[in-house]
């Protein structure tokens, strides 16, 4: 198959989850403010991402398949999750838990994580990237941070070709199929224009990419990065 | 001529956009939403600032409520409201109305209840402003996507 597509596989169950047929990955959002996920949803369409918003991180397990009340099967639509993107403070479960909960499981831990919060605390944002999470987005979330997002599938398609460095939590698993034919990184960068200012008219301030401040908490962690998160 | 209503509409549009931003009420969050509407997505900001206003109401009407009552004291409960439209407020770059959310809760924080009352009629005021510029947006890009549309007349 000489396709540029994004090839994962993923196990659930012993059936093999075929990858969708599509060069676009699928984000699965976590919001329970409709607003918040009328946004996400959008900031990832833009980018040429494949979404599905739920509203709490119950509806989210329900969707992968995890929720133990509800037996796993491959009964949903089958449709592989590449990346979840969750807000921290929610109702019920919090993004936290969610993040626990999907680390814990041998099927699922493998999905990258991010997690979004409009509280900018330190312990917090330490605490999701100690239990696994990619990174940790400060709302409001804006087309800068989502396309940060393709980093992190990136690097699962580069555990397929390199064994060593990069951010190594994750033990290889059969996620990344080796022998599959050269997923592409061009598909997913491909069709996200930068996006085209529409806007009449800006602010005194720079409306395009403004940079995460050098002494955000994130971008220190990730600057400091060399051989593993931790 | 009718195509320079469509550009005095434009600059009518630019300039309550300007005042908007000038004046605080609106920040570069709001930009980031109109940089996400497209061809396939036409009316996006429109339809957020919608949810918006639906969902700020309920806020606003269950904020009044509880401080209306004879013996109020879930400021637990005010809180979470409290979050949850600093939340939506900020993620459509509604700066004024968040930063007065934010007094609200401080004064909350302190089980404050004349502070909470002020910092109510605040941000009723504030949202009503702002609902209010945000209609007159939308209704001059509306005028403006009308007085554009009839300088191309429709083939039969």
């Amino acid at each position: 198959m000489e396709r540029n597509v994004f090839v994962s596989r993923r196990r659930i169950d012993g059936f093999d989850v075929l990858p969708s047929d599509s060069a676009e990955a699928h984000v699965l959002a976590v919001d329970d403010s409709l607003v918040d996920r009328k946004v996400i949803e959008q900031l990832l369409k833009i980018s040429s991402f494949k979404v599905t918003a739920v509203d709490s991180g119950r509806r989210a397990l329900q969707f992968l398949g995890l929720d133990e009340e509800k037996s796993s099967s491959v009964g949903f639509d089958g449709l592989k999750v590449d990346l979840i993107i969750t807000d921290y403070c929610m109702p019920g479960m919090t993004g936290y838990e969610l993040l626990k909960k999907i680390k814990e499981s041998s099927n699922f831990r493998e999905i990258p994580v991010v997690i979004m919060s409009s509280e900018n605390v330190i312990a917090r944002i330490d605490r999701c990237l100690e239990e696994g999470a990619e990174d940790f987005f400060v709302k409001p979330v804006k087309l800068s941070d989502v396309k940060r997002l393709k980093d992190y599938m990136m690097r699962e398609v580069r555990f397929g070709t390199a064994n060593s460095g990069g951010t190594n939590k994750r033990k290889l698993q059969e996620s990344c199929d080796p022998t599959s034919s050269e997923p592409s990184i061009s598909s997913l960068s491909s069709s996200s224009s930068d996006s085209p200012s529409r806007s009449p008219i800006s602010p005194s301030s720079a409306s395009s990419s403004i940079p995460t401040p050098l002494d955000s908490p994130v971008r220190r962690l990730k600057m400091t990065n060399t051989g593993g998160l931790i | 001529m009718l195509g320079l209503g469509a550009d005095r509409l434009w600059a009518d549009m630019n300039r309550l956009l300007a005042l908007l931003f000038h004046q605080g009420v609106l920040d570069e969050q709001f930009v980031q939403l109109q940089q996400l509407q497209d061809e396939s997505s036409p009316n996006f900001v429109c339809e957020v600032v919608t949810i918006y206003f639906h969902e700020s109401e309920k806020l606003l009407k269950n904020l009044r409520g509880l401080l209306m009552e004879r013996e109020f004291s879930d400021y637990k409960k005010m809180g979470i409201h409290l979050n949850q439209f600093m939340g939506s407020s900020s993620s459509i770059g509604a700066k004024r109305v968040r930063n007065v959310c934010v007094a609200f809760r401080a004064a909350s924080e302190q089980n404050n209840r004349a502070g909470c009352l002020r910092a109510l009629e605040l941000l009723e005021h504030e949202y009503c402003y702002l609902k209010n510029k945000l209609h007159e947006l939308f209704h001059i890009e509306q005028q403006r996507l009308l007085a554009a549309g009839v300088r191309y007349p429709m083939q039969n």
